[in-house]
């Protein structure tokens, strides 16, 4: 199996005064992937993130990327590495061109406008090239920081809740952006608050809370172990218990039994496969229905229904 | 031990530029300043001033104004390079480069020397209008104002990283910079002070560094050259033993 790009263990850090926000963490991340970080606020995901990448000291355990042990080879691995952090931090007076060329240089690459242009074309950010940063809008600032961290080629690139306030449109031009750096083979660490962006582009989840990795897995496993389809049937009539002739399936009634609801399956089609024979078999027993509401959980309805048997436990 | 030229470079760059775009606030300002010194204290009244020393008022006051403009020059460019960066958030990228302290120093510390020299040259050049000097030790004085530049841009390199509000950020160079050197014997010889307080002025160590500064220029010194000198190079090398200290700990630079 491939070595991972980077690869952590028993990372922890307890700030001075204050709560433990990484506990033993142990991840590795796949060479080429889109990760996907999730955790509520104050979980640890932008601890990890400035651990890695220097922000932040780590109280224990090892960091290894590109194979080098980030305490000692730091230079070589952090020259491969890119940030784009969850805050629009930028030198407000700089222009977006002059800014981008700051980072390249910063990061020990030789002077390359042309590089400059084409990263500045493929965020859309040519026509801005020359203004201050203060002048651009909440999304561009974002794409700017974004140029800057891809300023120096690097192979591994984290991405800090990269579409935080940013309007719907240009999220989902950003989600491509992110698609066309993996297709260039960059491997991306994302931290996100919608869940639907990892669901729409990670290839691999994590969920961290109190500073512990939950759980972590690939995103269709993840929801084909853990996922679920939700039918609510409308009965033309209310029941008072489940007859036998359904009684195999995982149904209940509502309160005044005018309907029924399933609650099975895996999420990815076994369920909705199983809501068919339940149909037939309601059908067969001579009990009537007026409308049927499918629905698969999403990967939030896994996040929020894993987060809540944490804190039940 | 591994030193990134470009890193370094893009640095030094972008705070040269930063001085160039505030150029009224970085060097208009300070050499409008020292100018009214010399229109005041050096051709108005130093006309009516007896000579120190044997050298005219006029001319015995330019190695403190000179100074006094280095000092808090450097001091505050080099402490607001690294404070903005702390301020607005942007040292992230700083803190996540492959840069260690050798390209970090040579990056804020080099531009906020260079600025300071470029004042000093327009400063001596400007003085030329308003007073007639001659300097005795140009090569020694070159050296001299490059060692006092590159150490105090290290102590306001310290300075930006211990500060933690703009006030902190102008109190040194204010509240003790400022009054130092106009008592460290800028406008007058300390010789001259009636005692105790002759004895009492040499606890200033400023007064060590004009007094030097002021040897480089005309060749008379209120204390010898050799202990101006020493405390110059034990100043400069106790910043950069509290700054590589600093680097190692992360002190106010990584959480």
């Amino acid at each position: 199996m491939q070595e991972p790009i980077l690869s952590i263990r028993g990372l922890t850090k307890t700030y001075k005064n204050g709560p433990r926000a990484l506990d033993s963490v142990d991840l590795d991340i796949r060479r080429g992937e889109i990760f996907a970080l999730l955790g509520p606020n104050g979980a640890g995901k932008t601890t990890l993130i400035g651990a890695v990448c220097g922000l932040v000291r780590p109280t224990g355990g090892t960091i290894h990327a590109f194979g080098h042990d980030l305490s000692r080879d730091w230079r070589s691995a952090r020259a491969r590495i890119g940030l784009v952090p969850q805050e629009l931090s930028t030198d407000m007076f700089e222009t977006v061109r002059r800014a981008v060329t700051y980072s390249q240089g910063l990061f020990g690459k030789p002077r390359d406008p042309a590089r400059i242009d084409e990263i500045l074309r493929s965020l859309s950010l040519w026509d801005k090239r020359d203004s201050q940063i203060r002048a651009l809008s909440g999304g561009m600032k974002r794409r700017v920081l974004i140029a800057k961290a891809l300023a120096h080629d690097p192979e591994l690139l984290f991405l800090d809740e990269p579409t935080a306030g940013v309007d719907v449109e240009l999220r989902k031009d950003m989600w491509q952006q992110i698609a066309a750096l993996k297709e260039r083979g960059v491997t991306i660490i994302l931290t996100t608050h919608y869940i639907e962006e990892a669901e729409e582009m990670a290839d691999r989840v994590g969920i961290i809370r109190g500073g512990r990795i939950l759980m972590v897995d690939e995103k269709r496993a993840m929801m084909e172990r853990l996922g679920t389809t939700e039918a609510v049937i409308d009965l033309a009539a209310p029941l008072s218990d489940i007859p036998p002739a359904i009684a195999a399936f995982p149904v209940e009634t509502s309160t005044d039994g005018l309907r029924l609801i399933y609650r099975g399956g895996n999420g990815q089609g076994g369920g909705r496969a199983q809501v068919a024979q339940l149909t037939q078999a309601l059908t067969r027993a001579g009990i009537g229905y007026t409308s049927i509401d499918i629905h698969d959980s999403s990967l939030e309805d896994i996040f929020v229904g894993l987060l809540g048997e944490k804190e039940a436990a | 031990m591994h030193f990134s030229l470009r890193s370094a470079y893009a640095i030094y760059q972008r705070e040269m530029s930063r001085a160039f775009r505030t150029a009224f606030q970085s060097i208009l300002s300070p050499v409008l300043t020292t100018s009214l010194y010399f229109v005041v204290f050096g051709s108005v009244i130093g006309a009516r001033m007896e000579p120190i020393g044997g050298v005219p008022y006029g001319a015995f006051i330019i190695p403190g104004l000179l100074m006094l403009t280095l000092l808090g020059e450097t001091t505050s460019n080099a402490s607001f390079g690294i404070y903005m960066p702390r301020f607005t958030g942007t040292i992230y990228e700083l803190l996540s480069a492959p840069v260690g302290v050798a390209e970090t120093l040579a990056g804020f510390v080099g531009a906020a020397m260079t600025k300071g020299l470029i004042l000093a040259a327009i400063i001596l050049a400007t003085a030329t209008l308003f007073v007639d000097y001659e300097i005795k030790y140009p090569l020694f004085a070159a050296v001299y104002i490059m060692l006092v530049a590159a150490s105090f841009a290290l102590f306001g390199f310290i300075l930006g990283i211990w500060a933690d509000s703009f006030e902190k950020l102008g109190i040194i160079p204010l509240l003790i910079l400022t009054p130092l050197t106009f008592l460290g014997g800028t406008f007058y010889s300390i010789r001259d002070l009636p005692g105790p307080w002759d004895t009492i002025a040499l606890a200033n160590p400023i007064a060590f560094l004009v007094s030097g500064l002021r040897f480089s220029f005309y060749g008379v010194a209120d204390v010898p050259i050799g202990v101006s000198l020493g405390l110059t190079l034990g100043f400069l090398a106790l910043c950069t033993v509290v700054i590589a200290v600093i680097f190692r700990t992360g002190w106010r630079l990584r959480e």
